[in-house]
């Protein structure tokens, strides 16, 4: 047989094997399909769990540790400065990825889910063709299309030695002072990591604010944290020019108002955004048209107006989120296998791990004023809250927003350490249509952070007992 | 002159049957007070006045199927006639049933459990028509269950769920168990043990119920679960009408034989006018029967995708030809698939001659809400006695099934006598009807 000339038939083929494609193929596999797995790198998990959010959130809990070992001074417990072992930390991120890939790879093999590692491109609406595998081709009855995201390049990165998200999550060295560029969620995060392992931050962000999306009152909290962390924040400001200078860089900043300064620094890393991988995907072929962004429009199943041909994911309009992808995952395989199955959830939750964490659900309230629907918000904050106070951690607050008529629920926002784990209340109680009575009278188990939900309705209801009495 | 038509009543319904009118031409009506009352395939919705004034015409009677954009009704409210027509708007009220208490205007999605959301998508059931019995306009599981076992269901809303031939019979969890809920609960020994595995046995293929074969299903459940049955049966001797039938009189340059449905009908028609008792409906709610003054029959058809009912109406005001010619065009449509939802509404009593194709006799099953149903056996040639003596005759075996809450079996064993009487002399069924 020579190789690359062979091709080959399935039912169904999933190409990419992120938390949208290996759901996708786990759960077509279940309800009966011969599924095939298309993926392009060595390793199975996409960029979720081999350079996205596995090592990050493996980076910031070692980083929190940093953090919380100064915070102790507080109580009277002093430690000595960290001594950091990169290698070794390194090496546990790698161990923590390589085993949730195997996991992945043992959970396809047990399934009969046949993986084939090339790149696939479409060559018709039932046709795929596949570069640097052992079969050259596949003819497929139904295909999902999963390729993900890849980082926004920054101009001139790659001649500069600018770091992505991707190479700064390789921890190749500490610099003592790092210039970020870009406030959102993946820059924050990782300047947070790069601040608690030593590094001086100066982070550098266009808008007037960080974290585009979330409500301000919530960010507030999270600038004011990063203050603290970075030697500067600098919004409503713009890196105009770089420069290498010796083993380092200078850059020019244009801040608020409107003067530039110039500083050195050792490294540079910019985090401006993902786009779809959807421009070598052999589209064109079959006459799937993407949105300006890249996006791939698709319908409540997921498919794309090739009705043989699905799309989920970050190619797909709406957040780039691997939840949202995997919910994406199991309607499509569902729907292609006869069940009635729609993405139809009433929320995507959002969670940021920063220091404290935000998270939110449903609308928000900047959403629903610009919308201008009538809406009640209870805003509790984590100063009246016992185990936030044990914690030392009364910085931040969890608000619901309600329909003051109905008190149903329309959204939760919030802000604290840890909160990431208490969306996950908000977001059952959306998908359930539930009211503010409902959170009210759930017994919430004291002392948790969880009871900020339940007084955040209460204040809403207008009967919180652990604030001042409203007068 | 204000002319209301018909609104726009949600997402995918073209026309609605009247149920009732609360005013007559003439009347006095208030802005909102009710004025029709019209039965979709989804719900029976109250359409408000959307003006005060003189009603001073009403279209369209009791049972007629009108379509949406139509001329209800005009009120004179004193205003000139504009020159072009205004926008009818659309009634305040959410489709409801009786029982169902009134729904709030919601603003954004309908309030409900992803798992009630997901069985709402596999009936094809609208949550937005669903009444809602929880808080804020909750719709729960049961809310579902209950709107998808209505009799006027949305089976033709029911969405395609998949490509075709990707669609195989699924051996993917459908086994469990069901626990018996809402009134089947309460009925002692009920018990629906779970389906053994007969992919044990040998092999097996598995098929969804989807369309006519779950709607029949739903029906005939309802039907055997609530109407108690009792059958009533005899004989007719077809002999002269079998004669007639097949070399019946000409009309101009028509010619040509007639099947023995169209004389049933009108036999039956007759007869019901005689015994209303099974044109009638059980109001189970409000314990009452519900008389119907008109005379509407449908007659089984056997098509590719399953038993339909079409319906003929006003039967009493047709003649033989007319009703074989109705039953030859519904009958075709419906092999066609072409039927429209009005033409399977709105039936009184039904026929099935499932005896057409072979069988000594047949115990038909109710066709709810209606109260009664004619069963045809095959007409057989027969030995019977005529005074004194054996001889050969076309004998047709009938079976009435009635609902014995509305009437009882010497009603049932008087109106098959007649039945019988007339089938068996055709010159009198033409001087009857």
């Amino acid at each position: 047989m020579v190789m690359g000339s062979l091709r080959q038939e399935a039912e169904l083929v999933v190409v990419g094997s992120g938390p949208g494609g290996y759901v996708a193929a786990l759960r077509a596999a279940d309800l009966g399909r011969e599924v095939v797995l298309i993926e392009a790198r060595e390793a199975l998990g996409g960029v979720c769990l081999l350079e996205g959010c596995i090592p990050s959130k493996t980076l910031i809990h070692a980083a929190e540790i940093v953090e919380g070992a100064k915070a102790a001074e507080a109580l009277g417990l002093r430690f000595a400065a960290p001594e950091i072992d990169l290698e070794r930390l390194r090496r546990w991120t790698d161990g923590v990825v390589n085993k949730l890939s195997g996991g992945v790879a043992q959970l396809l093999k047990r399934r009969g889910v046949e993986v084939i590692h090339g790149r696939a491109r479409l060559q018709g609406p039932n046709a795929l063709s596949i570069q640097g595998a052992g079969v050259s081709g596949l003819d497929f009855k139904r295909c999902i299309l999963a390729t993900g995201s890849r980082v926004t390049p920054f101009p001139d990165a790659e001649a500069l030695g600018i770091w992505s998200s991707r190479q700064a999550l390789a921890l190749p060295e500490i610099p003592r002072r790092l210039l970020l560029i870009g406030g959102g969620y993946i820059g924050l995060e990782l300047g947070l990591v790069y601040a608690g392992l030593g590094a001086e931050v100066t982070l550098v962000e266009f808008a007037p604010s960080l974290l585009q999306g979330a409500d301000s009152d919530l960010v507030e909290v999270v600038i004011e944290a990063c203050q603290r962390r970075f030697a500067e924040v600098l919004m409503d400001s713009k890196v105009t020019h770089i420069a290498r200078r010796g083993d380092g860089y200078t850059a020019q900043i244009q801040r608020r108002d409107g003067e530039i300064i110039e500083r050195a620094f050792d490294k540079v890393m910019a985090a401006v955004g993902r786009r779809p991988n959807t421009d070598d995907l052999g589209l064109e072929t079959v006459g799937i048209e993407v949105t300006a962004e890249g996006f791939i429009p698709i319908d409540a199943r997921c498919q794309t107006q090739i009705p043989s041909i699905f799309a989920i994911g970050d190619i797909t309009p709406g957040p780039m989120l691997a939840h949202k992808a995997s919910r994406q995952a199991k309607v499509a395989a569902e729907f292609i296998s006869g069940e009635p199955s729609a993405f139809d959830n009433r929320a995507i939750p959002a969670v940021v791990f920063t220091d404290p964490e935000i998270a939110w659900t449903g609308l928000t309230e900047t959403e629903a004023r610009a919308s201008g629907r009538p809406i009640k918000v209870g805003r509790f904050p984590l100063t009246a809250l016992g185990r936030a106070r044990t914690l030392g951690r009364a910085e931040g607050l969890v608000k619901v927003i309600s329909d003051p008529d109905s008190h149903l629920i329309l959204g939760v926002g919030m802000v604290g350490s840890g909160v990431s784990e208490l969306i996950a209340e908000g977001t059952l109680a959306l998908e359930m249509g539930a009211r503010l009575e409902d959170l009210m009278v759930t017994i919430h188990p004291h002392p948790t952070m969880s009871e900020a939900i339940m007084e955040a309705a209460e204040v809403a209801a207008g009967s919180a007992v652990h604030l001042p009495k409203p007068r | 002159m204000y002319s209301f038509k018909l609104p726009d009543l949600g997402e995918g319904i073209h026309e609605g049957e009247i149920l009732k009118w609360h005013v007559a031409a003439g009347d006095r009506i208030e802005v909102d007070a009710p004025l029709i009352e019209v039965e979709t395939d989804k719900a029976a919705v109250t359409i408000p006045s959307p003006v005060g004034g003189v009603v001073t015409a009403i279209n369209g009677a009791v049972g007629d199927v009108i379509l949406v954009g139509a001329v209800l009704v005009t009120i004179e409210d004193g205003q000139a006639t504009p020159p072009i027509a205004v926008e009818a708007p659309r009634p305040l009220e959410a489709p409801r049933s009786l029982e169902a208490p009134v729904t709030p205007a919601r603003l954004g999605p309908v309030p409900a459990a992803p798992a009630t959301r997901r069985l709402a998508r596999a009936l094809g059931v609208d949550l937005q028509a669903v009444p809602p019995s929880g808080p804020a306009g909750r719709v729960t599981r049961q809310d579902v269950e209950r709107f998808a076992a209505a009799p006027t269901g949305p089976e033709l809303t029911r969405p395609k769920l998949t490509p075709p031939e990707l669609t195989r019979p699924e051996p993917v969890g459908r086994a469990e168990a069901p626990t018996p809920s809402g009134p089947a609960a309460a009925i002692p020994f009920y018990h629906l043990p779970p389906m053994p595995d007969f992919a044990q046995l040998g092999p097996i293929t598995r098929e969804p119920m989807r369309s006519i074969r779950r709607k029949t299903a739903q029906r005939m459940v309802t039907a055997m679960t609530v109407v108690p049955h009792v059958a009533h049966m005899d004989e007719a001797d077809v002999t002269e009408l079998e004669r007639l039938r097949k070399a019946p009189p000409r009309r101009g340059e028509e010619a040509g034989g007639l099947t023995l449905l169209p004389f049933i009908i009108k036999a039956v028609s007759a007869g019901l006018r005689d015994f209303p008792q099974f044109n009638a409906s059980v109001d189970p709610i409000k314990e009452e029967i519900i008389y119907k003054q008109y005379i509407n029959i449908g007659f089984a058809v056997d098509t590719p995708r399953g038993l339909v009912v079409p319906v003929i109406r006003g039967c009493q005001g047709k003649s033989i030809r007319d009703v074989a010619d109705e039953a030859l065009t519904l009958g075709e449509a419906a092999r066609r698939g072409a039927l429209a939802p009005h033409h399977l509404q709105g039936g009184c009593f039904s026929v099935t001659n499932v005896g057409a194709i072979g069988g000594t006799g047949v115990i038909p099953t109710i066709n709810y809400p209606e109260v009664a149903i004619l069963g045809m056996g095959r007409v057989q040639e027969k030995p019977v006695v005529r005074h004194g003596e054996i001889v050969i005759r076309r004998m047709l075996p009938l079976t009435l099934a009635f609902d014995h809450r509305v009437a009882d079996g010497a009603a049932a064993a008087r109106f098959m006598t007649q039945l019988v009487r007339r089938l068996s002399d055709p010159y009198a069924l033409l001087l009857e009807i």
